[in-house]
């Protein structure tokens, strides 16, 4: 293990040098480019041995994987915002063939207006593609993200590819000291890739193929299993990394002064770490307050966001998306959580962040206090306009 | 010895599909699967071919073989022969078979991105010159005057108005190690080029014109007859490309009619004698152009 100094987008590449893909396909993105940059000057010196394949576009750079994977190869790419909507067609394409790849993606706007900075609609928009969703609040977390994504995707049960989202710029681009674990630690954490979903010249199969109304929904079903069955592997993963790297994760929440709350913030992402300062500062002023930090959005936590708010007065979803014409769709999905585990406690909404927007502390302070004074609402941060 | 039609490998990898009676597509997938054996893998987009050969639990190709995304042959092409490779297997064929539409539309972004990297892949199109699984829509390898869904004869309009997209000489312009023309109609020069093609390392293309009875309103036992009249009456030509140079593999004595050719389809009954001139104009423009750039051999 050894100590740099590293941006989330340098993390995530050193994280993907350990878990030694097979096969890379490549497209440039702001703020992803970073991270196809490192790999490839890795495949340069040496140091990481893979294919490294210079695609055409986003397209191609998930169909180039999902090939990869086809014949049983490790694969990775990664993406932003329309890169990400311009494969979207692949993202269905690769959970349906259960190709467990592992794409980062840099959290960016997407255009109209163009913008290259940081809101999380990109990838929240392709939340039913059937990809495990996670999302990292600092540069380790990314690091050790790349590595658990592939041992979480990979298990038999869950065969599922996974996305795990950096929030552009904010954590795509700060540097912080990580923790490098060395190639054998990583070895003795992340065994290789086995399968039998693919192409095999001794056992020739037909694979993507079609399915009728008959066989479709079965199909659909196995899908849906295999992202449920994702929680017992992050559970599986995170006892094993803990085990041989001495970090321990929570699952797919993170919890943070939750336990005695009356007032809870829900958020995703980078801006946990100013909530997290937030809370330590309105506790010292006596508030109750507390994060629920969601480090998957699927398969969504609805069990353990029930189990952190039960007892909480009120409870506030800090989101970087807007669906418009609802409310924030991390929103809509808490609500729902609620709902199933009949927690009716007032829920308000905040959209925040869009379009790399900074989110200051004075508007979380004001979130809590609103909580407090059961002002509960819809409201754009820096617009206003209180929407229920 | 080089294979031909009596030589051809007896075991078969794509039957018991779906395809129409008479389907010059499926005939090209059968004969170019027997060439390159067992330790092919297929690929093939959205389609005639995988709509027939692909309907779980009747899935009917004997090697490996996977759909990909409509766009995505190449790039799936691609990724295939990197993951074996990486996995130390190199004893394979990566085949893309792609129809028009796939490949000179909505597939020639991913192709031109394989062919510059010179993937070691083969790509087939096979050419039936319409979106026919769709229902004969136009596409950019329709000819000029064929009547489709899309282009219907009218009195304002007579059918498609545009001219062939030359996907040959694109695909050449690349400096791509090998391409080629083919027919249904001439299988044994088919059945030649596969073979070639599985020897030379680096991105390779066919392109096979493949009659499509339904589409071309043809008899269902003509399509065989008709490709080969394609080419004898100089609308199609046979030919490589191969270190740099343009070859031509072929050249009628004397071209057959083409106004019996087109009046034969239905998609063209409609042509007038100027559309017919037109059409020859073009043809005779174009084998100038070949007469003076390519090499016979």
């Amino acid at each position: 293990m050894a100590k740099r100094f590293l941006s989330g987008n340098e993390a995530f590449a050193y994280g993907i040098r350990l878990a030694k893909p097979q096969v890379i396909s490549a497209y440039p993105i702001t703020p992803q480019t970073i991270v196809v940059e490192k790999l490839s000057e890795m495949v340069e010196d040496g140091s990481l041995e893979s294919e490294f394949i210079h695609v055409e576009s986003e397209h191609s750079a998930l169909s180039c994987a999902m090939g990869a994977s086809a014949v049983g190869a490790r694969a990775f790419t990664a993406t932003s915002s329309q890169g990400l909507l311009y494969m979207a067609e692949c993202l269905v394409y690769a959970s349906g063939g259960r190709f467990p790849i592992v794409m980062m993606n840099a959290n960016r706007s997407t255009a109209l207006p163009w913008n290259i900075y940081g809101d999380q609609r990109d990838s929240i928009s392709q939340l039913d593609s059937g990809w495990i969703q996670a999302y990292a609040e600092n540069a380790q977390e990314s690091l050790d993200f790349a590595l658990m994504s592939y041992y979480i995707a990979e298990q038999k049960q869950v065969s599922t590819p996974f996305m795990v989202n950096l929030d552009g710029f904010v954590l795509t681009h700060t540097y912080e000291v990580v923790d490098v674990p060395s190639s054998e630690q990583a070895d003795a954490f992340l065994p290789p890739y086995e399968t039998e979903n693919k192409l095999d010249l001794l056992k020739p199969k037909n694979l993507a193929f079609s399915a009728g109304p008959e066989h479709n929904t079965a199909f659909k079903y196995k899908e849906h299993i295999g992202m449920l069955n994702v929680k017992k592997a992050v559970a599986d993963a995170e006892e094993r990394f803990a085990e041989i790297f001495g970090r321990r994760y929570t699952g797919l929440t993170e919890s943070y002064f939750t336990e005695d709350a009356d007032y809870i913030l829900i958020t995703l992402g980078s801006i946990a770490g100013l909530v997290k300062e937030t809370v330590d500062k309105l506790r010292e002023k006596g508030e109750r307050v507390g994060l629920l930090r969601l480090r998957y959005l699927r398969p969504f936590p609805n069990e353990e966001i029930a189990e952190s708010v039960k007892n909480a007065k009120a409870v506030a979803v800090l989101e970087k998306d807007i669906s418009f014409g609802n409310e924030g769709t991390v929103y809509t999905n808490v609500n729902s959580a609620l709902q199933k585990s009949k927690i009716s406690i007032p829920t308000s909404n905040y959209i925040g962040g869009l379009g790399g927007k900074n989110i200051s502390q004075a508007e979380i302070e004001t979130i809590f206090y609103d909580l407090k004074q059961e002002k509960f609402k819809v409201r754009f941060l820096s617009v206003g306009g209180d929407l229920k | 010895m080089s294979l031909n039609a009596k030589t051809l490998n007896e075991e078969e990898f794509f039957y018991g599909h779906k395809a129409c009676a008479g389907c010059g597509g499926s005939l090209a997938v059968r004969i170019a699967l027997k060439v390159l054996g067992e330790r092919s893998i297929a690929v093939l987009p959205a389609g005639c071919m995988s709509a027939v050969g692909f309907n779980f639990p009747q899935l009917c190709f004997g090697n490996n073989a996977i759909i990909s995304t409509f766009a995505g042959t190449a790039s799936m092409l691609t990724g295939i022969e990197a993951g074996l490779r990486a996995q130390g297997i190199t004893d394979f064929q990566a085949v893309g078979f792609a129809g028009d539409g796939g490949t000179a539309d909505i597939g020639l972004q991913a192709l031109s991105g394989a062919i510059d990297r010179n993937d070691d892949i083969l790509y087939i199109c096979y050419d039936n010159e319409a979106y026919m699984n769709t229902g004969i829509q136009k596409s950019s390898l329709t000819p000029f005057g064929a009547k489709t869904t899309t282009t219907p004869a009218g009195k304002n309009i007579r059918g498609n108005l545009r001219p062939k997209k030359n996907m040959f000489e694109i695909v050449a312009a690349h400096g791509i190690p090998y391409a080629a023309t083919a027919s249904v109609g001439y299988l044994n020069d088919f059945i030649k080029k596969v073979e070639k093609a599985s020897k030379i390392r680096g991105t390779k293309y066919i392109h096979i014109i493949a009659p499509c009875p339904t589409g071309w309103g043809i008899p269902t036992d003509e399509t065989v007859n008709i490709a080969k009249e394609v080419v004898d009456c100089g609308l199609w030509y046979l030919a490589e490309y191969e270190n740099g140079e343009y070859i031509l593999n072929h050249k009628p004595k004397e071209f057959s009619d083409v106004e019996e050719y087109l009046k034969k389809q239905s998609r063209f009954r409609h042509l007038t004698e100027e559309d017919i001139e037109t059409i020859k104009r073009s043809r005779d423009l174009k084998w100038e152009a070949l007469n003076k750039n390519f090499r016979n051999n």
